[in-house]
Order: structure tokens, then sequence, then C-alpha cells
């Protein structure tokens, strides 16, 4: 081989690494790093002043098998992530459709649509303690009028976990609806047209035709939705700081409890750990099966 | 009675917000025949193919369609098929699938759906490309499954929208052919829309010619070449296009006249027998024949044909001659006076 194509073949070679350099440094420091600390961290035994840290392998693992309350907030953010991705992909997708018709006022539909997510999460939570507040709150105010009795939807075990259920899916359906949108835009006006001349009625075009096309767009939403069942907490902060009686807490905010209220650093390490597993595996499945049988343009 | 044609179009209009798609648009279409709606872009003629396929509303007028009035009827009810500019194939089905979709959607029976989609694909010659994606198809091929989506289901109507122009010069010439064969090999009435006069000549049976939103003319292609029914006529069809001349030029055509001659009339004058002196402008060699463009203050686009490779010097001064036979006389406003 001719000495100046191998040079012209390095050149590339040392373009390609420069331009990853600075990717792969900031990774490095801020995700790769970290997660190595976490896993080593989440192998010792908790620094306390008359007991020094040792090594303990799999100990904190199992401590928190063993813990009713991490079966509990598993279980609750299982529930959470299994309404909250489903009905807001369900309802993001229906506003699309709709939002891209040709309506009139279609710029305000959007524009409404989209308001939730431009509001901070701590702002929406504030907005829905005001609508979930007994006696006061909107919520009791309509029921109120209809002769229904007060309730207290986030002080009591039973609807506090719906009742933050319905603000992650008010907040992030309108987000993923921008997405749908986008997405519907690229289908082009004679694939309705073709469909129209072979009678194709406007359900059938939509299902055989319109999910198909949008589903790279769905792949994408699912694995951010799956990401954000698990590390969207603000508002647990602001309504119910997990409670009553654990009822509403999710992962996220347990891991925070362990590592800053109750300083146990090591048993948060190896849920972070196991929670990275789990969303690991899901990616995987998600990016590796459904996008072999997913259509890309 | 005399038999109904099979497409009428009765008076048919369109306008989008007052402005002007297509007005007073008559036409009537006889069964198996080829039908050219013929234009430049923008004069209506993509408009009137989207009303007869029902994928517009006509404000004004009446559409027939096999003795049925469908001016309101949805785009299925209409019993036709349709080939997109685009080709509109679904990106995410396969061959075979994008070409029963419509029988699909009409619950055609399984057993049925396979021996249409066998014959179809055989006329189109596409056998084994059946589980090709249309992302895998070269333009051509992509061109030929939109042609076996629209005769798949066997509808006697068939529209065509620019169906070549996506297509490289060679090709088009090709499928020209192809898709003239397959229309009489069926038998179906096609309406094909283009801005090509070269397609509309060479495979229609009857040339609509519109411009803004107006019929112009409308005849068999040799009517339209021989005789135009107004200068736009004369100077869309027809390669090179006809050239017109102002009568003052011409000794006994009157004032004010516009006198139209095609190239293939002109010949080089020989001495004393020049009707006009002209100026050489530019040579075109095409092979066959070479095209000499002329310049002359009083005339448009005259050109004179001469075989072979023979060109001119440009700027050279040139006599013509041509006889009285082959002038084409319009009025002032461009009408096409009896001759």
């Amino acid at each position: 081989m001719n000495s100046h194509v191998n040079l012209e073949r390095r050149r590339q070679a040392i373009y390609g690494w420069l331009l990853l350099t600075p990717a792969a440094i900031l990774l490095s420091i801020f995700a790769f790093y970290p997660s190595i600390a976490t896993l080593w961290s989440s192998l010792f035994s908790r620094n306390t002043r008359r007991r020094p840290s040792e090594y303990v392998g799999g100990e904190n693992y199992t401590d928190l098998f063993a813990d009713p309350t991490f079966w509990l907030v598993v279980k609750n953010n299982l529930l959470y992530a299994g309404v909250t991705i489903p009905v807001s992909i369900a309802i993001a997708l229906a506003m699309a459709l709709w939002a891209n018709s040709k309506i009139s006022a279609r710029g305000f539909v959007r524009t409404a649509y989209f308001t939730p997510t431009v509001l901070p999460m701590i702002a929406a939570a504030n907005l829905w303690l005001f609508f979930y507040t007994p006696g006061l709150g909107v919520l009791d105010q309509i029921g109120g009028l209809f002769g229904l009795p007060s309730v207290n939807w986030l002080g009591q075990p039973e609807t506090a976990l719906w009742a933050i259920i319905i603000v992650t899916i008010w907040k992030e359906a309108g987000f993923f609806m921008i997405f749908y949108l986008a997405a519907l835009q690229t289908i082009p006006e004679d694939l309705k047209e073709a469909a129209d001349i072979e009678g194709a009625s406007r359900w059938t075009y939509t299902r055989r035709i319109v999910l198909p096309l949008l589903m790279p767009t769905t792949l994408f939403i699912m694995v951010n939705a799956l990401i954000n069942s698990v590390k969207l907490i603000d508002h647990l902060f602001i309504l119910t700081k997990g409670g009553p009686s654990d009822a509403s807490k999710l992962i996220l905010y347990y891991i925070w409890e362990m590592a800053f209220a109750f300083f146990d650093a090591p048993h948060a390490a190896a849920m972070t750990i196991m929670v990275l597993l789990v969303l690991g595996i899901v990616a995987a499945i998600q990016f590796f099966y459904i996008d072999k049988r997913t259509h890309y343009q | 009675m005399t038999q109904q044609p099979f497409v009428v179009l009765d008076n048919v209009a369109k306008r989008w917000n007052g402005q002007l798609g297509v007005e007073h648009v008559s036409l009537e279409i006889e069964e198996g025949s080829f039908v050219a709606l013929l234009g430049p872009s923008g004069c209506g003629k993509s408009t009137t193919l989207r009303l007869l396929a029902g994928l517009e509303t006509a404000d004004e007028g009446r559409i027939l369609i096999d003795g049925r009035d469908v001016t309101t009827s949805a785009a299925s009810d209409r019993n036709l098929s349709m080939v997109f500019q685009s080709y509109a194939l679904f990106p995410h089905l396969s061959v075979a699938e994008n070409v029963v979709f419509g029988l699909k959607v009409r619950r055609v029976p399984r057993a049925e759906r396979r021996e249409k989609l066998n014959r179809a694909l055989t006329i189109t010659g596409l056998i084994g490309y059946e589980n090709r994606k249309p992302g895998e198809l070269s333009g051509g091929q992509r061109q030929r499954v939109a042609l076996a989506r629209a005769i798949v289901a066997g509808q006697r109507l068939c529209l065509m929208d620019e169906p070549l122009s996506n297509l490289d010069a060679k090709l088009r010439t090709s499928v020209r052919k192809d898709i003239k064969k397959l229309q009489q090999e069926l038998g179906i009435t096609v309406v094909y829309v283009t801005h090509d006069q070269t397609e509309a000549m060479s495979m229609a049976d009857k040339i609509v010619l519109m411009q803004e939103g107006h019929i112009q003319q409308v005849g068999t292609p040799g009517d339209l070449y021989n005789k135009p029914i107004n200068t736009f006529v004369a100077e869309f069809v027809g390669a090179p296009p006809m050239a017109l001349i102002r009568s003052e030029a011409l000794d006994g055509f009157g004032q004010g006249h516009r006198i139209g001659l095609r190239a293939e009339n002109v010949s080089l004058a020989s001495e004393g027998q020049t009707r006009m002196t002209c100026r050489v402008s530019e040579s075109e060699f095409l092979g066959a024949e070479t095209l000499i463009g002329l310049e002359h203050e009083q005339a448009t686009g005259l050109t004179i044909i001469r075989p072979g490779l023979s060109p001119m010097t440009v700027g050279q001064e040139v006599g013509i001659t041509f006889g009285d036979a082959d002038l084409h006389v319009f009025d002032a406003a461009g009408n096409r006076l009896a001759s």
C-alpha cells in the first residue's frame, strides 16, 4: 500500500479521536467515574465514629432485599412507571394528532398543550398542591358543588401515589406531544391522499400508516419516559415527601433520603447501582429488540 | 340517444380564498381513451385532476363518472386509482403490501388478493421485488410500484399526476411507452397531467391544454399542432415552438395580426425569393438536424431546421421563405382567424 494512503488513514484516525476527546473526558469525569465510584462504595459498610468503613461485599444489597420499605418503593415505582408511560404517550399522541389536523386556533391549541412542559416541576407541583388541598382546593370546590365529601388526595395512602401520577402525566404529555407533532409533519400529505383514494378510513390510515411511521418517535419517547419515571421526583418534595407512610415514595426519593436524611451512603449507593442496572437492561431491550422492528425513513 | 361519455366535467370551478384555481372547465372523456391535461405550472391542470379524484371539492359545476354524479362523493367512492408525482408509496410497507393496500382495506379475500397482486406485478415487471421496501428501490422501480398499485384493483379510470417527472430523461421515454401500452392492453381510461408537451403529444388520444385556470384548447395532438386555436397554444405546443411574426412585416396580411409559422415550413431563400431577412442568433446541433435560431425585430422564435451538422455563423444575414399555406393567422387578441 502506498505510504501516503497510510498517512491519510492515520490522520483521519487522529481527527476522529480528537473530535471524540472532549465528550469522552466530560463523560468520564461526570458519568463513568461516579458510576464506578458508586459501585465501589456500595461494597463497603457505613463509616461511623465507632466502626470505620470496611469491605462487606454484597451485604448492602442483601440488607436492601430484606428491607420492606425498599420493596414498597420498588412496587410504587413500577406502578408509577407502568401508568405514567403508556398514559402520557397515548395522551401525547392523541393531542398531536388533533393539533396536527386542520382545525382553527391550531397555534393556540399547540401552545396550550405545551405550557405544562415549560413550567418548572416545582412550580407545577405548587400549582397542583392548590388543586389537591382539602377544603380550599379546586378539586374539592368542584366536588362540593355536586355534594361530594372533601377528599385529602395527597394525605391518604390510597390516593397519594395516584395524585402524583396525574401530575406527572399532565407535565409529560405536552412534552412528548411536541416530538409527535414534529414527526407527524414529516409524513407527506400525499400518503393520506393515496390512502383516501384506496378507500382507507381515517382510522385505518392512522393505524396502518401513521402509527408505524411514528414508531421511531415512540421508541425515543418510551426511553425518555422510562428515564423520567425514575428521575423525575421534584414534585414529591412539594406534594407528599413520599408519604403518607411511604405510599407515594419513589426509588430516587428513597435514595436521596437514604443518603442525605439517614446519612447511609453505602445503601444509597447499592440502590443507585441497581437502578442503573435495571435502566441499562431496559434501554438495551428497547434499542436492540424494538429497534429491529421499527421502520426508519 | 347517444352514449354518455365516461367522464364529464360540467362547468367546474374551484377557487382558494377568492384566488383563481380553475374556472369554466367543461370536458368530456370517452371510455378507454388517454387524455392529457397539459399546461405550464400553475395552470390548473393538477387542480382539475384533484377535483376529478375527489381530493378537492368543486365550488361550482358537476362531475360525472360513468353516468353517476360524484361531485360531492369522497375519493374512495369514485372507483378510480391514482399515480402521484411523488408516487406516495408507504415507506414502511413492502412492495407487495403497498400494492394490495387498497384491496386489503376493501376486504378483498386473500386468494383473490394474491392473484391480483401477481397479475399486477407481472404486468409491471416487479416479480422478485415483492419484499423490498420502497427505500430499497430505484426511482424507476418505485414508479412501477405506484403503477402496479393503480392497476391492481382493476378500476376503469386511472389518474396520473406527472408520474414521470422524477425520472431521468432516458427512462422517461421508455416508461412513457410502457404506460401507453399498459393503458391499451387493459383498456382503461387514463387522465394524465403533464407540463411536458412531448409526453402529451406522444401518448394522448386527446390533449386538454390549460392556462391560468382555463381550458385553451381540446383536441387530438394533430389538432393542437396543426390548428392551434390561439397564440398561446401555438407557442406551447411543438418543439421548437411556433414562430410569431407581426403582420406588418409581410405583405397582404393586414394590420395588427400575428402570423404563426412552424420551423419545418421555413427554408433558406434562394436569390430573389426572400420574404424576410433575418440575422442568425444561435446554432443548436441535435444530431440528425441543426436548429438555426433567427432574429427579426418583428418576429419571435423564428427557427430553421437544417439536416445534419450544418451550423451557421452567428450574426450572418440570411433570407428566408415559406409558403402561404403553412401560415397560421391570429388576430390582435391572439385568436385564430378562420382561413
